[in-house]
């Protein structure tokens, strides 16, 4: 768009050509040209779109039941007091995640005819809790557990849930580790051997360290999946963001706290999105960056 | 009497799937010796360093390190490939460990050094390889020339018995191939006993005190360089340095 700066001292002497005058301006004017066509094609979906939802015939009675500045008003704070209790299990069960889902990884890399049992449990781990439904998994662990009335464990339906939420997020996250040890060249892991590097110590120091750099997006993007799911403590009581529109919307027959707890969900997602993305751009940058000075 | 040879192979034979890449091999590397393997790519002169480092299993055959069976299945591996440092064609430096941390990882992890006298012991070889100020960078902001020197000197921080060398300059530039080769031959003088897979001809002819010239997996010619380049005896080895002439690269 604008002239690039030149190098010091050839600035005095360099006067640009008017063939460069002349690109420069065309560029400007087509720049201009897409921003405006943007900007039209925004306005013209945004009201077609307000359109088809403001003349459907059900719009009046979904406004009020769905839309009410009213109850909206009453929900958001104790939307927000139960969105503490999802935040506390991201943060418990998303480390959690972490160091499960890294043992089942290291456990189904393991070598030698001692491990064998340990490498099949693993699998068929992943295998089991991949496949099972988040929901179902949440119902058995936090409904099942409790009809056992067994002595000494929980029925607190926050850790039941928790634990049903880091079962299944393991089995993803050793899923996303594993990938990134078997992304690390062969070439690497021999060259630690010819050191004189045991197995394991060419793990740790070179295989791991490598593959959990390489893995921070998509481990970040379970994270993410991981914020949103700990809505569904809500089906055991718990009484997080989900469970305190529910029990609003119990109340009053108005749907509007489900708006507001989903909404609510959405602006915690978007920051970490955003760092998702930020971080693997600076992740994408160090790498291209390679061998210049 | 003889010297015990730090590296012997006898009967040497590997195969990959259905083809042979080395069929009766042997060598005998003496101490304080550098031995060359040339021949075209494919010949199996990396197969036959990765073997000596127990990086392959090989099928039939045995290979001593300082007189000691170190094929036999009850051979500790690790510690074999302790009193060995190998250097890759590719480097093979560990991209997230800065250059210090590539050189004393092994000092400190597998000989148990502590980490002032590893350090210090790294830093005094990447002086002497005119490194110095490299010691806390990471491996993608140095030139190829730059990292194979410091994989040279990762092979060397674990005072090995023996160097073997894969191909160490073939994947560079070739303004950087010298920095390498000026290397190798300060470690020869110093009488480090190496093993060395090369393409550089002219290199070889000054540095090996043996060179070995193989062929479809086995060794057709070996003798001193003066023997293998000056007056080679197989027709084949005169083909085949015709052929490194003609390209220009001896």
């Amino acid at each position: 768009m604008t002239l690039t700066e030149e190098p010091e001292g050839t600035r005095d002497s360099y006067t640009p050509s008017r063939r460069r005058l002349e690109r420069e301006r065309f560029k400007r004017a087509r720049a201009r040209r897409a921003t405006a066509i943007a900007a039209l094609s925004t306005l013209v979906t945004g009201v077609a779109l307000y359109l088809v939802v403001v003349s459907a015939p059900g719009w009046p009675r979904t406004k009020e039941t769905f839309f009410d500045a009213g109850y909206a008003r009453e929900a958001l704070p104790k939307v927000l007091e139960g969105l503490w209790l999802n935040v506390r299990l991201l943060l418990v069960c998303g480390a959690a995640v972490l160091v499960l889902g890294m043992l089942i990884a290291v456990a189904r890399t393991l070598r030698g005819p001692v491990f064998f049992p340990l490498r099949v449990l693993a699998a068929a781990y992943t295998d089991f809790f991949r496949g099972l439904p988040l929901i179902i998994n949440l119902m058995i662990v936090v409904l099942g557990v409790p009809a056992l009335r067994l002595q000494g464990v929980t029925v607190d339906p926050v850790l039941l849930g928790g634990t049903a939420l880091t079962l299944t997020y393991s089995a993803y996250v050793a899923e996303v580790f594993r990938a990134g040890i078997e992304s690390v060249h062969p070439s690497q892991r021999a060259a630690a051997r010819s050191l004189g590097l045991t197995n394991r110590q060419a793990l740790r120091y070179v295989v791991l360290p490598q593959a959990v750099r390489r893995q921070v997006p998509p481990l970040l993007n379970d994270l993410v999946s991981l914020q949103k799911d700990t809505g569904l403590v809500s089906i055991g009581g718990a009484v997080d963001a989900v469970r305190a529109a529910d029990i609003i919307v119990g109340r009053s027959l108005n749907y509007t706290p489900y708006i507001v707890a989903g909404l609510v969900f959405v602006a915690l997602t978007i920051p970490m999105t955003r760092f998702t993305d930020w971080v693997t751009a600076r992740l994408d940058s160090r790498r291209t960056q390679g061998g210049t000075a | 009497m003889k010297e015990t040879p730090v590296l012997r192979m006898e009967a040497v034979r590997k195969s990959f799937g259905d083809s042979l890449v080395l069929r009766d091999v042997d060598l005998e590397v003496a101490p304080h010796t550098v031995t060359a393997l040339i021949g075209a790519s494919g010949s199996g002169k990396s197969t036959l360093l990765r073997c000596a480092n127990l990086l392959e299993e090989i099928d039939d055959g045995a290979i001593w390190l300082d007189g000691e069976e170190i094929t036999d299945p009850r051979a500790d591996q690790d510690a074999v490939r302790r009193r060995i440092g190998v250097v890759f064609q590719s480097y093979n430096l560990f991209p997230h460990m800065t250059v210090l941390e590539n050189i004393t990882l092994a000092p400190r992890r597998v000989h148990g050094v502590g980490r002032a006298e590893a350090e210090e012991h790294a830093r005094e070889l990447l002086e002497r390889l005119g490194l110095a100020e490299k010691a806390g960078e990471y491996p993608d902001r140095l030139s190829g020339g730059q990292q194979q020197r410091v994989a040279i000197v990762r092979a060397l921080a674990v005072r090995p018995r023996l160097l073997l060398l894969d191909e160490i300059t073939a994947a560079l530039d070739p303004e950087l191939v010298g920095e390498v080769l000026a290397v190798v031959r300060g470690l020869k003088d110093e009488g480090m006993t190496m093993v060395l897979a090369t393409h550089e001809m002219g290199f070889a002819r000054d540095v090996a005190d043996q060179v070995c010239f193989l062929e479809g997996g086995v060794v057709l010619e070996r003798g001193t360089a003066q023997e293998v380049f000056g007056d080679p005896q197989q027709e084949r080895t005169r083909r085949f340095l015709r052929r490194i002439v003609e390209a220009g690269r001896l």
